[in-house]
């Protein structure tokens, strides 16, 4: 019995779209609708159509503030330092050892993310770094669950995939460019200024948006460093679900996280669709 | 430039180095190098708890990334080269399983799971005397929606990049679709498919998010770790964290190697 094309492709299609409606529409569609409703006397969720939930958002707003301030900064300081090894990876070093490097860079993003943040308990915790210091003179120093070290963890998690994009977008800039720019008799620093950063753009942009949009849904690495002091909206969220029980705030939460990310993603996407990029090279693996 | 590249490879890999070393101490606490010795490696591997939480995430990463690759792999050889609206929605369903973040599709899929669970059970247990509930089932679900994701933009993208003469020319000579697909097609995707399905086997593994709220009363290894950690730093904790940074880095390696080889242009 011979199938046809249409229905080869439909069959093909099967499990993965069931997969993607029970796993990911059904669940998304059911916080929307949580967000609508109210809090159960005994905990959990009890149907209703109301805006309450939004309205009491506001009572979480140190979360808001935390994600909102770390989130950026993280994502600036990643970049900072991403972006001069990218350059190095792209433009300076020998191809023969590139394929190495580069999976050396990518490489610690996909492993857990919690022992290394573990690695920075141990680094920051009494007997680590603040010990080193205080044989220096610089007695009781505290890091670990402060801000700081929030900051650190995030920065520390994220900068794998903020320095892939960049480095993309270097390897791809025609290097007759800047070629032709010294034979012109450009200063090394302003061809860096007039060709190689504006071209770098869209990688800078790309990876700026892939790491702010992962720091803002946080929760490991401020309930490991920021010892429950800095709290990140995932931390308001885990505590609304499994603490309080409160499912119907928890989903408002939630959905004003997406929210926030979905304006973050149509703020992005306009930039790089102005800087010419394909959007094909975002690069994660 | 060069000096500054060393210091971040440090950045990122003296943290680790660090805990592989002090798990290798043969005192007490955590913080102090004495000596050296496996007795940790060797408690760590004789503690049930930490046994039985590995089986469990040994069993849910097989078992999802085994299902991922599969689903996976089908779905992008129907996409590719697919135009129109089903391929926008599959697009954007890909998109939205990577970027959304996990603690938002843990949630998600925990009060979906335990609602659903709520009105199914007393209609299937009077007849089956089976009850749904949260557990292994439900953990490679959730593992497999984001993996299977993974897994169709890495095949997806090899299937793109594939010459369509050696597809056509093996028709033109008379094999089937079926034969052509088996003798010319997989042996060129293999090493996405294989990539693809060692990528979701380690974030299924290492993933401790999802898994916090969907695992129920199973403990997969990561949950085992994070709740040793609220009770603070110990040696045990170092060398099991040693090993499964070893293992992920190991099978991380080979799978970017394959990816890498199979492709003329390194892609991340």
């Amino acid at each position: 019995m011979a199938i046809t094309r249409r229905q080869a492709r439909a069959l093909l299609l099967t499990p993965a779209g069931l997969w993607y409606a029970a796993l990911l529409l059904l669940p998304l569609a059911v916080v929307l609708i949580f967000s609508f409703g109210e809090r159960s006397p005994i905990g959990g969720y009890a149907p209703g159509f109301t805006l309450e939930q939004y309205a009491n958002l506001p009572s979480r707003f140190a979360a808001f503030r935390n994600t909102l301030t770390l989130a950026p900064l993280g994502t600036v300081a990643a970049l900072l330092i991403a972006y001069p090894l990218a350059y190095f990876l792209a433009l300076r070093v020998d191809p023969k050892w590139k394929t190495l490097l580069l999976v050396l860079v990518i490489v610690p993003f996909w492993t857990s993310i919690l022992i290394r943040s573990y690695a920075w308990i141990f680094l920051l915790g009494g007997k680590g770094i603040p010990a080193l210091l205080a044989q220096f003179g610089l007695e009781d120093i505290r890091l670990l669950n402060t801000p700081f070290a929030v900051l650190l963890g995030i920065v520390y998690g994220y900068l794998p995939l903020m320095v892939f994009p960049i480095y993309v977008a270097l390897e791809k800039l025609d290097k007759r460019l800047l070629e032709a720019a010294a034979d012109l008799g450009t200063p090394p620093w302003r061809s860096f200024l007039q060709i190689t950063l504006p071209l770098s753009m869209p990688g800078v942009l790309t990876g700026s948006m892939l790491v702010f949009i992962l720091l803002m849904g946080e929760f490991l690495i401020p309930s490991i460093l920021g010892g429950g002091k800095v709290f990140f909206i995932g931390n308001a969220m885990v505590d609304l679900f499994l603490q309080s029980r409160n499912w119907a705030f928890g989903s408002a939460v939630a959905v004003a996280l997406v929210v926030i990310m979905l304006i973050t993603v149509a703020i992005y996407s306009r930039l790089i669709k102005r800087f010419g990029a394909s959007r094909d090279d975002v690069g994660l693996m | 430039m060069r000096l500054y590249a060393l210091a971040v490879y440090a950045f990122l890999y003296l943290p680790i180095a660090i805990i592989a070393l002090f798990s290798f101490s043969a005192g007490r606490s955590a913080a102090s190098l004495q000596g050296f010795s496996v007795h940790w490696y060797h408690k760590a591997l004789h503690n049930p708890f930490v046994l039985e939480a590995l089986w469990t995430s040994v069993r849910v990463a097989f078992l999802s990334a085994l299902l991922a690759t599969i689903a996976g792999t089908l779905a992008s050889l129907a996409l590719t080269g697919m135009r129109g609206r089903v391929r926008a929605i599959f697009d954007t369903l890909v998109q939205v399983a990577v970027m959304i973040p996990g603690i938002v599709i843990g949630i998600a899929t925990l009060i979906a799971l335990v609602s659903v669970f709520d009105l199914v059970n007393p209609w299937l247990e009077p007849l089956t005397g089976l009850k749904l509930s949260l557990g292994t089932g439900s953990l490679v679900a959730a593992h497999g929606l984001f993996t299977m994701s993974l897994v169709i933009l890495l095949v997806r993208g090899r299937m793109e990049s594939l010459d369509p003469a050696l597809i056509e020319a093996s028709g033109d000579l008379g094999a089937t679709p079926v034969a052509t697909f088996f003798q010319v097609t997989l042996p060129q995707i293999l090493p996405a498919i294989m990539a693809g399905f060692l990528l979701a086997f380690t974030f299924s593994f290492d993933d401790f998010i999802i898994a916090f709220f969907v695992a129920g009363s199973d403990t997969t290894l990561p949950i085992y770790i994070f709740s040793s950690i609220r009770r603070g730093v110990t040696p045990e904790i170092n060398a099991i964290g040693t090993m499964v940074m070893g293992a992920s880095l190991t099978i991380l390696i080979v799978a970017q190697v394959m990816l890498r080889r199979s492709q003329a242009q390194p892609r991340p």
